[in-house]
């Protein structure tokens, strides 16, 4: 009995980190929503609603591919440090920040496919930057179905340790070969893409948008982390709890 | 059974200290011990080998019926199909390679030699470029036969099979042996392996396709960059990551 | 010769051993006895330098396992439950493997010994898989003392062997020189375990709960005391 009362947690007041946070995102994504869709103003060189109004998705297409391979990058960090201190802290940030990296990975996959059906009249295109989204994703996935493969958990946590940091190194090789792979690019934003298809210059204001957005994404990166970890702490201390009432 | 006296029954009891000059001069003698010993399975039985073979003999079989089809000259699709028969077949050898070893768990008696565990990995990747490799003289010929190409590209393309299948067979290795312990095993290999090695196919393909149209060596040479530094990094990486993977 | 301090091993949050501490000294044979669950195999591993400790030492000769475990490897033997042994390879094949990775000098006069000594002298060339039960076996203790270590770990070295064959496991044993080495074994059966151990460990929960001379006490009384459940 005395181990579940020193799990439990003692009732925690309104004002705390995990509800800072949360307030906080949802301050900045709102504030993001009305600079992606009132306060930036439409791209000057796009001709038809459609085009116009598909630019926007850009503010929170960009803001998730931003956390998306940001994650993958914390996730690496957790793998060298969890190989070389083996405590559950590390292992605990990996697996969080792979869930929620993929949550957004998934988004810039979605809106990616939805600004360019209008754009480029097709829901897909092996852009480098779409192509190595969907490469990110399906390591994702794989990280996920590892974990999933195993009951031992400290060889679980050494083995996603050993997978997150591999398949990040991979990333920018894979990156520069899938460009070089396409020689001809859509650069959709900068001063040559406005020749391009779809391509648009932008404003300051644009500019500003696009920037702020990506800092509101942070933020809500890390309050989902925070709320994350705490949740796989919480699970972490009733298997411990568990393996102790088993095994007395 | 005949009870018999040990003869040398003077060293048991002691534990000299030895140095370590005499382990690091048999490192690679290690090494070539593994790789001897796997090839000396494989060719009891050839089992692995033949699956191998006919799997990838298949792969461009069925291609080129399929693609035939809708494609005028289904000669332009060569390179693809020929990694993709290579990649499969190698996805084989590399799932057999660990398998075998846990079966009896023989993995554990090469884990108590006292030799490092880079030996291990080594001798395991060793091995599996050798099979992957017969694998790979076996379907040239044919390749050439069934997309009618000239015999004097011969020389190029082994060159460019052999470092693409170094880069394979690298982190192959490594992720194979980490499949083993998993409950998936050898149906997790794929999603492991392929979004980690997506460089070394394109660019093995991009140097297949150039030797195949008889390019220029500066027009292809920043692919073959790419590949000789795919290999050197995954190597080194596995090379050390490779120990966290075997411990208990 | 082994030293076990403080052992603790965890796999995540469910703890395996607790605190163990042993201590063997060179020539003893050990037999440690324990359910299933109780932490045996995993403290041969360790001990083995198979699987890492979460916290404690375990020292082979004096030499700590986490710093010397290449070098600790010559002087160990293992006999684990499973034969480590390749299937496809002749039984000459597997030991003149096991030769080269151990560093065996003048290995053929070395081989032929061993198989002389465990009595699988002209099998030799036959691939394992055609081998009994009892056969692998045999040749999986010719496999863990080729280097001739003087440390052998046995565990579980009468799974899978029928009445006949393990009976004769300690004649086996003497056959291949067990009186001149330190030996650490875990069995199931009670009877052998304390018929051959010069002295008796009983690991319950990941504890050493009993350590006493081998003819100080019967099996009956250690079935009585520590097995009642398992029956």
């Amino acid at each position: 009995m005395s181990a579940i009362s020193s799990a439990s947690k003692k009732p925690a007041g309104l004002i705390n980190w995990g509800n800072g946070l949360t307030l906080a995102s949802a301050i900045v994504i709102i504030t993001g929503l009305y600079l992606a869709f009132i306060f930036a103003p439409p791209a000057a060189n796009l001709r038809t609603p459609a085009e116009q109004f598909a630019q926007r998705i850009m503010y929170f297409h960009v803001g998730a591919a931003w956390v998306g391979f940001f994650a993958f990058f914390i996730t690496f960090i957790s793998g060298v440090l969890y190989l070389s201190k083996r405590t559950f802290y590390w292992d605990n940030l990996g697996y969080a920040s792979v869930e929620i990296g993929l949550t957004f990975m998934t988004m810039v996959l979605i809106t990616g496919s939805i600004w360019a059906k209008p754009t480029w009249n097709t829901w897909w295109t092996w852009s480098p930057r779409l192509t190595i989204s969907a490469i990110g994703w399906l390591m994702y996935i794989g990280y996920l179905m590892l974990r999933g493969a195993m009951d031992d958990p400290s060889r679980r946590a050494t083995f996603a340790a050993v997978y997150g940091i591999v398949s990040f190194i991979s990333v920018p090789i894979n990156f520069l070969a899938i460009r070089w792979w396409r020689d001809i690019h859509p650069a959709v934003v900068g001063s040559s893409a406005g020749e391009g298809s779809g391509g648009f210059d932008m404003s300051a204001d644009m500019r500003t948008t696009l920037l702020f957005c990506v800092f509101a994404f942070t933020i809500f990166y890390v309050t989902l982390m925070y709320h994350r970890l705490k949740l796989g702490k919480t699970m972490h201390e009733i298997e411990t709890v568990k393996q102790q009432i088993l095994h007395q | 059974m005949p009870p018999q006296t040990d003869t040398k029954n003077q060293s048991a009891a002691t534990m000299q200290p030895a140095g370590a000059a005499p382990v690091r001069s048999r490192y690679f003698y290690k090494i070539l011990a593994i790789v001897y010993k796997d090839i000396t399975a494989e060719l009891r039985t050839k089992e692995m080998l033949s699956a191998m073979f006919v799997f990838s003999l298949l792969v461009i079989f069925i291609f080129n019926f399929t693609f035939d089809l809708r494609t005028d000259n289904a000669a332009t699709l060569a390179p693809g199909v020929l990694w993709v028969a290579i990649a499969f077949a190698g996805m084989l050898g590399l799932g057999r390679s660990f398998i075998v070893e846990r079966d009896r768990g023989s993995l554990e008696g090469l884990l108590l030699a006292p030799v490092d565990r880079s030996a291990i990995y080594f001798g395991k990747f060793l091995g599996n470029v050798i099979f992957i490799s017969v694998v790979e003289v076996g379907i040239l010929p044919l390749f050439i036969v069934f997309f009618n190409q000239p015999l004097a590209v011969v020389p190029a393309l082994v060159g460019v099979v052999v470092l693409g299948t170094i880069g394979f067979a690298g982190v192959g290795t490594l992720f194979s042996a980490m499949v083993v312990h998993t409950r998936a095993r050898d149906v997790l290999l794929p999603i492991l392996l392929f979004p980690v090695v997506v460089p070394v196919l394109l660019s093995a393909v991009r140097l297949t396709a150039g030797i195949l149209d008889a390019l220029p060596l500066e027009d292809i040479q920043s692919w073959l960059g790419l590949l000789i530094t795919f290999d050197v990094i995954f190597l080194a990486a596995s090379f050390i990551l490779f120990e966290y993977i075997v411990e208990e | 010769m082994i030293k076990v301090i403080k052992l603790v091993k965890a796999f995540g949050s469910r703890v395996v051993l607790r605190n163990i501490d042993i201590d063997i000294a060179p020539g003893d044979f050990v037999t440690l006895l324990g359910v299933n669950g109780a932490g045996k195999t995993t403290l041969m591993s360790i001990i083995a330098t198979l699987g890492r400790p979460t916290a404690g030492t375990v020292l082979i000769g004096g030499m700590d396992t986490a710093q010397h475990a290449a070098h600790i490897r010559r002087y160990i033997g293992l006999v684990s439950h499973k034969t480590l042994l390749y299937d496809d390879l002749s039984g000459e094949q597997n030991l003149q493997f096991y030769a080269r990775m151990y560093d065996v000098p003048d290995s053929k006069a070395r081989i032929n010994e061993v198989l002389h000594q465990v009595g699988l002298w002209g099998r030799q060339k036959d691939p394992v898989r055609t081998y009994s039960r009892g056969m692998q076996q045999r040749l999986a203790i010719a496999r863990a003392i080729l280097h001739n270590p003087p440390i052998l770990l046995l565990d579980e070295p009468d799974t899978g062997l029928d009445q006949n064959a393990a009976s004769m496991l300690g004649d086996l044993l003497a056959a291949v020189g067990m009186n001149r080495r330190t030996v650490l074994m875990t069995t199931h059966n009670l009877e052998r375990g304390v018929s051959l151990g010069k002295r008796v460990l009983v690991l319950d929960k990941g504890k050493i709960v009993r350590d006493a001379a081998g003819n100080t006490v019967t099996a009956a009384e250690l079935k009585s005391t520590y097995f009642s459940q398992q029956g």
